[in-house]
């Protein structure tokens, strides 16, 4: 065991994040929130608006018929059995349940909107300098090019514009030229600067961040109001919010269950007057009636039984689930999107940053040949005084630490570093008394040696091979054209690491890590991790490949990238979550974009996913094991005046027929509000695999569904009872 | 009375496995085996192909009954040795409809208005066939679940569920009744000398008063009888279908033809496990429609074995909670409501007749069986789309009429010969979406998504059955249609309504019987009685229902499995929800509890159960 998990040594970027996530969030009913969002409940009660929710319309409808017939009864006392406080009580509770739910809706929208509202602020209009079109980027950077003074919004598409220290970029873009650090904590919330360049996969910038340091140009990639953010704000607000399959599969199944017990109530009305007439006509009793003929009560019926409470949140819970993503620095495209998260069967991750702590670290020195341990420490440590690389530091830092601070692996004065290519792979130093020393990759090492004439040591190779199947890294060190030893340089894996594959696996998700090590370094390390496959010597096109593979399998796969080259593997991916950071061309080919930059966020990605759908199931079947109680407290109701005896079936003893109805409606209506908790939050995800989670659910929504309403309502009734009005 | 059902069933299910796995074998070949084969076979059928073939052969079959049947006066003497004449219109298309749908509901009297030629030409061949049919469909549903390439050949499935399975089963089973004692015949009525005078009174010979000789009617009895019970049929050669004497002799052919009648549907779910080589699945199917069945059984024997006639036995005074008489509500003209007790007769205590109730109920049984085979085979027949009788469920008591009834309103534990299972099918979609929510992921079954495509298909099939139910129902009641045709008045005549449309609707054809709806021969003079006042009514209403309730569950199935045959199929990972628990089950069982049962609560309660807590007597 060579590689070790360690804490990481001073911030724990997790409960950064937390706490910063922690101080954005705002109260489930914010006063602010409840008063734009309850006007909005009101002005949704516009049949246009309303009618895109078939079980909510279908309540509308119901009470504006209930309306019409407490008229008829104003007029017609002996129309119906119905008294006109009763239906005067029954309207007013109608309209309540269509208010509650459309206050669902609109709340849930208020909270997105805030919270879009949050990042808008960075998005306000900025001062801009705009290029000529005609200025070519590279020499864009001098000073004497002539800019125009703009603002933000006047900027379209392929702008170029120069941003300079202390300004606000005004657009997201991509740096065309030069490199600059730039404050992204207006989006992201990290208050340390990045850098981004331009060329490579740092380039992109986002609209409303500011740059602190140097001088950049920045060619725009959307134009005002059409960047990421603002999509997504538009998603947020419910403004371009389109079902997503998920959903409109449900709304059928809504729709199917609201004409169902459409077909119920409505034949309802004749089986009802069929009682009374051979009621009637057994007593000898003219006049005979019952609620079962009252249309007002059955409209009750009805609006009990469709699924109103998952009808009313059903619209809420998908935009809650947008506001999630957002919350967790997420911006999805589409809501789509976060509900494809939920289906994820395989994650591609990348080992750095991922599964082990950003870089590796030198761990042990081996020498070869005649050479000493601390020998070989001084030479690995000369030759990486100069790299600045975490790797190259590592080094310098093992060093001092085998032989204690006061021995500075200095390279004497007038010492040539050499730095490291692509090209050479190699990196070191050339001393004043014309001694050599290089380090670098295996190959890259050996073949420097056998080219300046050098002999390699038997046994070297099987050495670099036991550092490899180990998890590590080996480097090679050599004095001239002697091999001086190996450095072992490891990876470190982020604490947790395992514990949260675990959880994955649980989850019913592949893992597979992505890395550029050799097959043997990559394979210890994927066990060491515990994930379930892995990509070594990673290119874009394997990764592409073995996406397809996946895909080939009915798999649905799942990768975080930054990189223009990821950008195939992100389009072809289920789910492609770019970073902030990354390219324009990764950002545009993934269908996310995170606002972090953080590659364990795709974890979290699917479980807001999973969270979404759970929710929308949870309370369906919640809604529907609601009708079992209704309709033990309003069938005997509705025959009480012509089969008294039906009171048999009232289980709940209630106090009166009119009260038995009245407290199935309004437990039905206040049922939405009290739910509105668990539509925004959601329904909390466990990963237990999909057996227990189940199990759970069933008991927790399904029989509590049952049972729940026939507490509720006997509480109601008790209440109306206690107040004289049952 | 406990042994009876547990028995029946028991032996059905140990029969049902290698059944089903024998037809899994024969009916799942690939491609034609023989040269008749070779013949029907038109290669690999997409679903609208399949379904058209299958609607062409239906509207041949359903021409040539209906032509059968109306030609019935001209039909040769050796078919029809009593002569008899022209049915009504409406019955010839309520009979060809019903026969063609599998449902077998009799608004005739098969010995007193069917000629042999007509039974056998016009009726049994459709009892073989439209089993077969919907076998057909079941292939094809599974076919489409397991992800083939094409539905298979429906000639093919047909001739094969004919060929291997009817026509082989229904032969062992005839030997075996008529061996039990069950005529076959095509010789006419024979005429009995009784020394008792019996129903039919005396006459004066030699001017002495003689008993009149009964008239015994016989016929090709066992061929019917075997495929009726065997075929999920139903429709019996004889009025009183299986509690005539010659139609069901013994208590053992009693057993035999019990058994007959959920064989074959049990026996479809172990295909499906073997098709789709998933055992487990189909053992979570098989065991909710078993602990269906067991329920609707014990229920019905509980309530009816166990319990006395309440109108011969005793019973308290029906009083409210306060223990004063019921009253009901009427209203005034100035919107008045005023309280009206009900009259002491209605609800006075009642004193029990001196009959002994050790037996339970013992009205409308057939006593060669004892109590409990009625409300046995009630179960059984009902839960399956068969709706042979041996007892009148119009007899059962109010609460065990709830068994056929509940059978009938689910029509998915076991079900008609391929047709039940594919019901089932459309309750497990629905329950593995509201499952495969919960468990956080897209709903998957059997790997395949379920999505907008599909549940829009399972709706239209979960649709159409309430409202082909309710909906003529309301009618009837609102147009005054069914008051005046119902045997008894009040609760239980409103559930002789329900029950008629129940019936037609699922295809089962049982009646609750006491319901006028038979016209008889066209010639209104030669009807023993006359024909009941709104039987075109019920002919037309019933038929139409059959006729949608039997291809709408059909069709949209095959078109949903054929959506989901096109899916690329998704590996089974432990994020997915899986369809062969016991927690499935449950979920299964609740679904079609809370979405099938429901649905039927208002008629429950205003038929059986208002019977049930109401008081006794009811008069016009």
């Amino acid at each position: 065991m060579t590689t070790a998990t360690i804490q990481p040594p001073h911030l724990n970027p997790e409960q950064l994040k937390a706490a910063r996530r922690l101080s954005r969030r705002q109260g489930l009913f914010a006063p602010d929130l409840l008063k734009s969002a309850l006007k909005r409940a009101f002005v949704m009660l516009r049949p246009d608006i309303l009618w895109k929710n078939p079980v909510m319309f279908t309540v509308e409808v119901g009470t504006v018929l209930s309306i019409v017939y407490t008229l008829v009864k104003a007029i017609d006392p002996s129309s119906t059995l119905a008294t006109l406080g009763y239906l005067v009580a029954l309207d007013a509770w109608l309209f309540l349940t269509v208010l509650f739910a459309n206050f669902a809706e609109a709340l849930a929208e208020a909270r997105g909107k805030a919270q879009a509202d949050a990042l808008r602020k960075t998005r306000q209009e900025t001062p801009a300098f705009r290029l000529p079109s005609h200025v070519d980027p590279a020499t864009a950077l001098a000073a004497d090019v002539p800019a125009e003074g703009t603002v933000s919004t006047a900027l379209q598409e392929g702008d170029l514009v120069v941003v300079e220290a202390g300004q606000f970029i005004p657009g997201d873009g991509e740096i065309v030229a030069g490199v600059a650090s730039i404050d992204e904590s207006a989006i992201t919330g990290e208050s340390a600067p990045v850098v981004r360049e331009a060329g490579g996969d740092r380039s992109g910038v986002t609209g409303g961040t500011r740059v602190l340091s140097d001088r950049v140009v920045v060619k725009l990639t959307a134009a005002a109001g059409k960047s990421f953010l603002d999509r997504m704000i538009a998603l947020v607000e419910g403004a371009a919010r389109q079902s997503t399959p998920n959903e409109i599969a449900l709304s059928l199944v809504l729709s199917t269950f609201t004409l169902i017990f459409l077909v119920v109530t409505a034949t309802l009305w004749p089986m009802a007057r069929y009682t009374e007439q051979y009621m009637a006509g057994y007593l000898g009793a003219a006049g005979l009636k019952s609620l079962g003929t009252d249309i007002p009560t059955l409209v009750a019926l009805l609006v009990c039984l469709i699924p109103t409470t998952i009808g009313a949140l059903l619209a809420a819970i998908g935009i809650a689930g947008m506001d999630r993503a957002l919350r967790a620095n997420l911006i999805a495209k589409s809501g789509k999107a976060v509900e494809v998260a939920g289906d994820i069967d395989t994650l591609l991750l990348d080992k750095t940053g991922t599964i082990t702590l950003g870089n590796r670290k030198a761990t042990e020195f081996r020498p070869v040949g005649s050479f000493a341990a601390a020998e070989l420490g001084r030479l690995a440590a000369l030759a990486s005084a100069a790299d600045e690389t975490p790797e190259g530091k590592s080094i310098v830092d093992l060093y001092r630490k085998q032989r204690g601070s006061d021995f500075n692996a200095v390279p004497p004065a007038g010492s040539k570093f050499v730095a490291f290519t692509a090209q050479t792979r190699m990196s070191g130093v050339d001393l004043p008394d014309g001694r050599s020393i290089r380090k670098g990759a295996v190959d890259a090492v050996l073949k420097h040696l056998k080219h300046n004439g050098g002999t390699v040591p038997p046994l070297v190779q099987e050495q670099v091979n036991a550092v490899a199947a180990a998890g590590a890294t080996p480097l090679l060190v050599c004095e001239g054209n002697t091999l001086a030893g190996i450095v072992v340089l490891e990876d470190i894996l982020k604490p947790g690491i395992r514990e949260r594959f675990e959880r994955l696996r649980k989850m019913g998700i592949r893992t597979v890590m992505v890395t550029g090590d050799n097959p043997l370094t990559a394979k210890a390390i994927a066990e060491q991790a515990g994930v379930d496959d892995y990509i070594a010597e990673a290119t874009p096109e394997a990764k592409l490949a073995y996406i397809r593979k996946e895909q080939h399998g009915g798999r649905l796969v799942a990768m975080m990238g930054d990189g223009t080259n990821d950008a195939p593997a992100l389009a072809q991916a289920d789910l492609g979550v770019a970073m902030n950071s990354g390219t324009q061309a990764a950002k545009e080919a993934g269908n996310m974009v995170d606002l972090d930059s953080d590659p364990t966020k795709l974890i979290e990605c699917v479980e807001i996913g999973k969270q979404l759908l759970m929710t929308r199931g949870a309370l369906t079947t919640f809604s529907i094991a609601n009708d079992v109680a209704k309709y033990f407290a309003i069938v005997p109701a509705l025959f009480a005046a012509t089969l008294p005896w039906l009171k048999a079936l009232d289980f709940m003893n209630l106090a009166s027929p009119v009260s038995a109805i009245m407290s199935a409606v309004i437990f039905n209506a206040i049922i939405i509000p009290l739910l509105i908790p668990v539509a925004l939050k959601g329904v909390t995800y466990r990963p237990v695999g999909a057996d227990a989670l189940l199990r759970r659910n069933l008991l927790v929504w399904g029989l509590g569904g049952v049972i729940a309403p026939f507490i509720g309502i006997k509480l109601i009734d008790l209440a109306l009872a206690a107040l004289g009005l049952a | 009375m406990i042994f009876l059902p547990v028995f029946i069933i028991g032996l059905t299910v140990a029969l049902s496995v290698p059944l089903g796995r024998y037809m899994a074998r024969v009916l799942d070949r690939d491609g034609p085996r023989n040269a008749v084969e070779r013949w029907l076979d038109t290669g690999g059928q997409t679903w609208k192909q399949y379904v058209y073939a299958m609607l062409v052969s239906n509207v041949v079959m359903f021409v040539f009954g209906f032509v059968v049947l109306a030609t019935q006066p001209w039909h040769p003497a050796l078919f029809n040795p009593d002569n008899k004449g022209m049915l009504s219109p409406t019955t010839i298309f309520n009979t060809a409809t019903s026969f063609l749908t599998n449902t077998n509901l009799q608004h005739y009297s098969g010995e007193v208005h069917l000629t042999y030629g007509s039974q056998v030409f016009g009726i049994m061949y459709k009892q073989f066939l439209t089993p077969a049919v919907g076998l057909a469909a079941l292939l094809a549903v599974i076919r489409g679940l397991r992800g083939d390439k094409h539905l298979g050949n429906y000639n093919l499935d047909l001739w094969r569920g004919l060929i291997y399975i009817a026509v082989p089963l229904s032969v062992i089973v005839g030997v075996i009744l008529i061996a039990g004692g069950t005529p076959m015949t095509f010789k006419g009525n024979v005429e009995a000398q009784t020394v008792q005078v019996g129903a039919m009174g005396t006459e004066a010979v030699d001017g002495k008063d003689v008993p009149k000789p009964q008239t015994i009617a016989r016929g090709p009895v066992a061929a019917i009888v075997a495929i009726k019970q065997l075929g999920t049929n139903g429709g019996g050669f004889f009025g009183p279908n299986s509690a005539h004497p010659l139609e069901n002799p013994t208590a053992w052919t009693n057993v035999i033809e019990c058994v007959c009648i959920i064989l074959i549907p049990m026996a479809c779910i172990v295909m499906f496990g073997a098709m789709i080589r998933n055992m487990r699945h189909a053992g979570a199917i098989f065991g909710v429609s078993l602990v269906m069945l067991a329920v609707f059984a014990a229920w019905g024997v509980y309530h009816d074995a166990a319990k006395p006639n309440p109108g011969l036995a005793g019973g308290p005074a029906v009083l409210d909670a306060k223990g004063k008489p019921h009253a009901v509500t009427t209203l005034d003209a100035d919107g008045k409501p005023e309280q009206k007790p009900l009259p002491d007769h209605a609800t006075r205590e009642r004193v029990a007749l001196p009959v002994t109730q050790d037996t339970g109920n013992l009205e409308g049984k057939e006593l060669r069986f004892g109590p409990g085979a009625g409300p046995t085979w009630a179960a059984c027949t009902t839960v399956t789309s068969n709706g042979s009788v041996n007892c009148m469920h119009d007899s059962l008591n109010p609460l065990a009429g709830l068994t056929p009834l509940t059978g009938m309103w689910l029509n998915c534990a076991f079900g008609g010969v391929g047709v039940g299972l594919i019901n089932m099918l459309i309750y497990l979609v629905i329950a593995v979406f509201l499952a495969g929510l919960m468990v956080g992921r897209t709903p998957e079954y059997l790997g395949k998504k379920v999505e907008a495509k599909e549940m829009k298909l399972a709706a239209l099939a979960l649709l159409a059955h309430p409202i082909l139910i309710l909906a003529p129902v309301g009618l009837f009641a609102a147009a005054g249609w069914l008051d005046p045709s119902t045997n008894n008045p009040g609760a239980h005549g409103f559930s002789e309504g329900v029950y008629e449309f129940t019936s037609a609707s699922a295809n089962n054809g049982s009646g609750f019987e006491g319901l006028g709806d038979t016209y008889g021969f066209n010639d209104k003079d030669k009807n023993p009685s006359a024909p009941a006042p709104f039987a075109p009514h019920w002919d037309i209403a019933c038929g139409l229902v059959m006729l949608f309730g039997r291809f709408i569950p059909i069709i949209a199935p095959i078109a949903f499995a054929a959506s989901l045959a096109g899916k690329k199929p998704t590996p089974f990972t432990s994020g997915t929800l899986r369809t062969d628990t016991v927690t499935f089950g449950c979920v299964l069982l609740g679904t079609i509890l809370l979405v099938g049962a429901l649905m039927f609560l208002p008629v429950a309660a205003l038929g059986p159960m208002a019977e049930h807590f109401g008081p006794l007597p009811f008069g016009r």
